[in-house]
């Protein structure tokens, strides 16, 4: 078991987010989405310099800012 | 007795088609989150009763987190109880995630009837969803529909009335909630394993890097090849013959009738060319403003929202939104801003009305500012590639490439200057949807609909005043004190004055006024730059005004008059034919 962040994540890699290190606020936004602690995710793809990350929770696609992806920790095998 | 009925619903889950088929009243829906950034109303009758129908903007959770949310939440807080009735609808082909607001709905006691939507489509996805297990799981009404094909919709109708105001339950943590929902959705759903198919391969490609690139290069340039192909089509094979071959020869006798000194020919049919009507420099009321508007603008209307109505049918746009991400983070904006922007292309006035999807007022005035400096809308294009597209393809791209400069330079100076950050963008993107025909010929038909109303009379009676405010000589104490601006910056004669003043009507009319000047190429492009830089229109300025307040338009009025300035003169000294 690997603790990573989810720009650290391989493409098609699959995890399950221990911790998410933001406000309550930017917790709440994500909870309401299905983004919350013990929730699996897959990563889809990054785009370059700085951009957008997208990912497949349950059958939804969500797309999310470079710097939000780097405040959600998962585990990975 | 219920007398408000409130649809409510997670993003993109179609509640403004259902909206549509509710209450008759026709709304723009897309195939992304946040189409809907104000209040629609309308009425259903049951029987006798009317009844007030209100589509709220998309929520994920009854907790303000965006502005749509705190709209949603205060209006249904402040409505009694038991006069309401509040439509939960359900993105069927994704239960699970819209079930956090189904359960918040229910813990808080609302009288709520939920409408499992897009039901084909889970079908189509291999998602079964058990609806009267569902119903009994969560002790609430639940229909399933297809809003788009006005499936079940009667139903739900029909079992409106059941709903009643139900028991406050303990509220759990959000943790327990979705555990819950977990249960539920193991209870009810089951899924049936299918290959991936082309769509899905497509949908992935469009947001990886490399693939993702290529694909929305081939895209914009394929839309604009197809706009402009279908607009030059509309206006050779339909709109130029009516005109030329109908209406040409009876304006010719009402001209002669009239006789062509007097005011009233000045007015309707304005100066002969040659002893002719020259649809394009005569200037009349009934000659060149319904040609201007019908030949030259309306078939490029048409082209244009074709192809945006496709793309935003199909659910391309957030793919846009999530490649441009980094792009737009260097000019104090996020990915999500590139779909006000596109829409703004079409005309500002609803491209600034959808700035309301990014979340600070810091990005609404830049986005709102870059659009109206930097994003023509489809008037004004029309008539720059009616004009500067004879002296060929080079200066109608050149138009757009000093526009795509001044906006990213000054997007990176506002967001230099301007105090604050930038949010960051958490969407979802939605599944590439196909519209049906009758679907996006109806969404054709309102955005057409709605330029005709606009346009016409604005144009019509424009045209008239110009040409009154001509007769009597008011122009020209405008051209003689802005003269030495125009001719001795922009290099243009001092008859431009009007025109460019003019554009703060109507830009395809300012457009047209240059028609008769007799410019040179970079003459036009120089006046068509500025007409795109400069003030906006003033149904603009109106928006500009009640969506940021009288300070942040006086801000952005000062940053569109300083760029035009500049770049005006910059133009004119360094291009040198």
């Amino acid at each position: 078991m690997k603790k990573i962040t989810l720009l650290q994540m391989k493409r098609n890699q699959r995890g399950r987010i221990i911790d998410i290190s933001g406000g309550t606020a930017l917790l709440s936004r994500m909870m309401s989405m299905g983004l919350y602690s013990g929730r699996e995710i897959t990563k889809v793809g990054q785009m370059a310099l700085r951009g957008a990350v997208t990912i497949k929770v349950g059958r939804a696609v969500i797309a999310l800012g470079h710097g939000m992806a780097r405040k959600i920790i998962l585990e990975t095998e | 007795m219920i007398n408000k009925i409130f649809l409510l619903g997670n993003p993109n889950v179609g509640k403004s088609v259902v909206f549509s088929r509710l209450t008759g009243v026709q709304v723009i829906s897309s195939n992304y989150p946040g189409t809907t950034v104000g209040l629609a109303k309308g009425y259903l009758k049951i029987g006798e009763v009317k009844i007030e129908v209100i589509d709220l903007p998309g929520a994920y959770s009854l907790e303000p987190n965006s502005n749509a949310e705190k709209v949603a939440v205060s209006l249904l807080k402040e409505c009694p109880r038991d006069e309401l009735a509040v439509i939960n609808i359900i993105d069927s082909t994704n239960l699970e995630r819209n079930l956090f607001l189904t359960l918040q709905l229910i813990e808080e006691g609302f009288p709520v009837i939920a409408c499992l939507n897009m039901c084909d489509e889970a079908k189509h996805k291999g998602v079964q969803i058990d609806i009267v297990k569902l119903e009994k799981l969560l002790g609430i009404p639940v229909v399933s529909t297809c809003a788009v094909t006005g499936m079940g919709i009667k139903y739900l109708i029909e079992r409106i009335k059941e709903v009643k105001p139900l028991i406050l339950k303990d509220k759990p943590t959000h943790q327990e909630r979705w555990q819950k929902i977990g249960e539920i959705i193991e209870a009810v759903q089951s899924l049936t394993h299918r290959h991936h198919t082309l769509r899905e391969v497509l949908e992935d490609a469009s947001i990886r890097p490399i693939s993702g690139l290529l694909m929305s290069v081939a895209v914009v340039y394929a839309s604009f090849k197809f706009v402009r192909f279908l607009g030059e089509f509309l206006i050779n094979n339909i709109m130029d013959p009516l005109f030329f071959s109908l209406y040409q020869p009876v304006l010719e006798r009402v001209s002669l009738a009239l006789g062509k000194d007097g005011i009233y020919h000045h007015l309707i049919i304005g100066d002969l060319i040659n002893g002719k009507i020259d649809f394009k420099q005569s200037m009349g009321v009934f000659t060149t403003a319904p040609y201007i508007e019908f030949a030259m603008v309306l078939p490029y209307v048409i082209s244009f929202y074709f192809v945006l109505s496709l793309l935003e049918d199909i659910g391309y746009l957030p793919r846009l939104a999530v490649l441009l991400d980094n792009l737009l983070h260097r000019l104090g904006l996020h990915g999500y801003a590139i779909i006000p922007v596109l829409l703004g292309f079409g005309c500002n006035v609803p491209g600034i009305l959808a700035t309301r999807v990014l979340e600070s007022k810091r990005e609404r005035f830049i986005a709102s500012t870059l659009i109206s400096i930097g994003v023509p809308c489809i008037p004004l294009q029309a008539m720059i590639f009616g004009l500067l597209g004879k002296f060929g393809g080079y200066y109608v791209s050149g138009v757009y490439l000093v526009l795509f400069s001044i906006l990213l330079i000054s997007g990176v100076i506002l967001n230099k200057t301007i105090k604050g950050y930038s949010p960051e963008f958490l969407v979802e993107i939605p599944p590439y949807r196909f519209p049906p025909l009758l679907v996006l010929a109806n969404k054709l038909y309102l955005r057409i609909k709605g330029f005709l109303i606009e346009a016409i009379p604005i144009v019509l009676l424009g045209v008239l005043a110009i040409n009154i405010l001509f007769y009597l000589r008011i122009f020209d104490y405008l051209t003689n004190s802005f003269a030495w601006i125009v001719r001795g910056l922009f290099g243009l004669p001092k008859e431009a004055v009007v025109a460019l003043a003019i554009g703060f009507f109507r830009k395809d009319v300012a457009v047209g006024m240059l028609m008769p000047l007799g410019l040179s190429a970079k003459q036009l492009f120089i006046s068509a730059t500025l007409l795109a830089i400069s003030f906006p229109c003033i149904a603009t300025f109106v928006i500009l005004f009640k969506e940021l307040g009288l300070k942040y338009l006086i801000k952005a009025t000062l940053i569109m008059i300083s760029a035009s300035l500049l770049v005006g003169t910059l133009l004119n000294f360094c291009i040198m034919r």
